[in-house]
């Protein structure tokens, strides 16, 4: 077991590497980052000692293990257009992103399986086609349009939720949280909606369509035969043998939704990290974009290692090979 | 009176391009205690008679007329949540391929635990006790100690004696053993076939067995049945069946067999092939392949008629061209 998280760490410090050269090469190569560090006026004195300073005129692979160096000791370089260390931005976004993804996560979890459930048992009720049809709109809206009309119904024509920002938040050293504060969970719903819209339905169907395959196999015919509760067939049963997708598809998702709350934060106004690339995007604020695009691939890592451990909860068959 | 009784049992499916008819008025009985072998080409029906007996035809699938009869009463109009309590506790089942029929996500104790807690009043304790009991009588070693193993970490015989010890740990009076060895390895084929004509006798269990193999049916089985297309072509006491067989399609199936010995003998080859369900002649469904027709043969089709111990349904028994 623990060979095997060693083994699949492992793995993944290639990845890293290469992502953090992409990184890199974003910042030595995109755009001029002696002219964005000194402004518009600068001798050619000053700007010599800007290139000597920042290593630009080493050799390139010297260059990359700086970077690296750096990176490991967490200095990710200065924002161009805040003038603060990128790790403290970021630090600062984290919570606000994270929140936001985990509750989205969390609600398409909560609503997607069980419906995926009802669905895939009662397939041809009226209720269950109705939910499919319903879940095909959740599938091919795009994710602004769910929020601006959210934002329309529930914000400008009820006015129940606020429209954007993330209402008051409590700080405990690193970590800030809205779900202590009503103003903070009522700031939630909306965006954790729209952002967790297409993960719910994509879990839905996933579900439903396990459920028909596990549903069609020997081994439920087999529980069926032995006069099993439809309770033991459906939840012991058959939902445990579509937890594998399931668990596949899910961690993948919420890498997703953490790599792609950007939409989300940019219509409600959410401070997180997304809202932050955005923002710097349109500034070409290099430092800031190739760390978070480094935080992306950390962040699937490690969903990967989770996933593959899960895997290891969920089957035995998995469990007693050890590893693949 | 007979344990299970089934009468002019009718299945059809509904298609697009109209109703087929895959059991065509099957009757037949099994007394307690007593071994029904069933024997027929493949896609003569004998899964399907399973099926329809535990209530598990798969939808279009469904029997159209005719009734099953369990201790007298009838099972085949019941609902799902009638029918519950009878299936593994009255009625159990065993299937081919013991690599699916287990759930793999779940340890065998917990399997065995679960289904006798569905049907009997048992403590936990009782239950895992039983388990244990349960996988020492179908032969597992060291049954205390792999209660808790998954399928994955049995062969495929021991993944099979668990399955039977799964089918008959609620005590059913009847069990619907469908190719039990056909998947496994022909070495371990008799063993299974004896541990359940052993554990079947001794809780004197009736047994329905579904199988290939004549060297199995001729050692195993009271009575055997033999289905053609559908319908049953003949069925009688084993002996009187497989020595002096009265329908020429069981013929053509025994005329294979040099002693009752020889196990690995399957059903002979029959010139033809079987017609497909939409494609079944009118009067007798083997005629194609039969070398003994008379016109009648062409026109009407026969039912089984008594003919010297057993009754078969062909027009050259019980009276002829009458
Ligand atoms: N879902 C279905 N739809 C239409 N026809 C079906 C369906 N299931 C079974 N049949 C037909 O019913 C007939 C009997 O099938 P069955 O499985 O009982 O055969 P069998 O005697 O058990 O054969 P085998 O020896 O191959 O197991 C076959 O002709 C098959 O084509
Ligand atoms: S009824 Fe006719 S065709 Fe059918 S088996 Fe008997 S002799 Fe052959
Ligand atoms: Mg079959």
């Amino acid at each position: 077991m623990f060979a095997f998280i060693l083994a699949r760490l492992l793995q993944s410090v290639p990845v890293l590497l290469a992502v953090a050269f992409i990184s890199y090469g974003m910042f030595a190569f995109v755009g001029d980052p002696v002219t964005a560090m000194l402004g518009q006026d600068f001798t050619a004195a000053e700007r010599q000692a800007m290139i000597h300073q920042l290593g630009l005129d080493q050799p390139f692979y010297l260059q990359y293990l700086h970077f690296l160096w750096n990176v490991l000791h967490g200095d990710f370089g200065l924002s161009y257009r805040l003038a603060r260390p990128v790790g403290e931005l970021i630090a600062e976004r984290l919570p606000a992103t994270m929140e936001l993804a985990v509750s989205a996560a969390v609600l398409s979890l909560l609503i997607g399986v069980p419906l995926g459930v009802f669905t895939g048992i009662n397939r041809n009720s009226a209720l269950a086609r109705g939910l499919m049809t319903l879940s095909l709109i959740g599938v091919s809206l795009p994710t602004f349009l769910i929020g601006i009309l959210l934002i329309l119904v529930f914000a400008v024509l009820l006015g129940w939720l606020p429209s954007f920002g993330r209402g008051d938040v409590v700080h405990f050293s690193h970590w800030s949280t809205g779900l202590l504060t009503s103003s903070g969970r009522r700031a939630l719903i909306l965006p954790a909606i729209t952002l967790g819209m297409f993960q719910m339905t994509l879990i839905l169907r996933l579900v439903r369509s396990e459920m028909l395959e596990v549903m069609r196999s020997d081994h439920i015919k087999f529980a069926r035969a032995r006069g099993l509760s439809e309770h033991a067939i459906h939840f012991h049963h058959a939902l445990s043998n579509t937890l594998i997708p399931v668990i596949t598809i899910v961690g993948l998702q919420l890498g997703m939704l953490i790599a792609f709350s950007i939409v989300t934060e940019t219509v409600f106004q959410w401070p997180g990290m997304g809202l932050l690339l955005v923002q710097s995007i349109g500034v070409a604020d290099i430092p800031v974009m190739s760390t978070y695009l480094l935080l992306i691939a950390v962040v699937f890592v490690v969903i990967n290692l989770v996933v593959d451990l899960l895997y290891f909860a969920v089957d035995p068959r998995l469990r007693s090979q050890g590893g693949r | 009176m007979a344990l299970l009784d089934v009468i002019d049992l009718v299945v059809e499916f509904p298609t697009r391009r109209g109703t087929l008819r895959a059991l065509d008025g099957i009757s037949f009985s099994i007394e307690p205690g007593e071994i029904l072998g069933v024997v027929g080409e493949s896609g003569a029906g004998k899964s399907l008679t399973g099926s329809a007996i535990i209530g598990l035809l798969e939808p279009p699938g469904r029997v159209a007329s005719g009734q099953i009869q369990f201790e007298g009463s009838r099972i085949d109009r019941l609902s799902p949540a009638q029918m519950r309590p009878i299936r593994g506790r009255q009625i159990g089942a065993i299937f081919q391929d013991p690599l699916t029929t287990l759930d793999p996500l779940m340890s065998v104790g917990r399997q065995l635990v679960e289904t006798m807690q569905t049907h009997l009043k048992l403590s936990d304790r009782d239950a895992r006790a039983r388990a244990v009991q349960w996988l020492e009588e179908v032969g597992i070693p060291a049954a205390a100690e792999r209660v808790e193993a998954y399928p994955h970490q049995f062969s495929g015989g021991m993944r099979q004696r668990v399955v039977i010890a799964l089918a008959l740990c609620a005590e059913p009076k009847l069990v619907i053993a469908d190719e039990p060895t056909t998947a496994l390895d022909v070495s371990i084929q008799s063993q299974i076939i004896s541990l359940l004509k052993r554990l079947t006798e001794s809780h004197g269990t009736s047994v329905m067995l579904v199988t290939h193999d004549m060297g199995v049916i001729a050692e195993t089985c009271d009575r055997v049945a033999v289905m053609y297309a559908g319908r049953i072509a003949e069925i009688g006491p084993v002996a009187d069946v497989v020595r002096t067989p009265s329908h020429p399609y069981t013929e053509g199936l025994m005329g294979s067999i040099p002693s009752l010995e020889a196990r690995v003998e399957r059903l002979r080859q029959i010139d033809g092939a079987m017609p497909r369900l939409g494609a079944i002649p009118q009067g007798c469904a083997f005629n194609p392949r039969c070398g003994r027709t008379i016109a009648r043969c062409f026109t009407h089709r026969p039912d089984l008629m008594p003919a010297g111990a057993t009754q078969a349904a062909c027009w050259l028994v019980g009276g002829g061209a009458a």
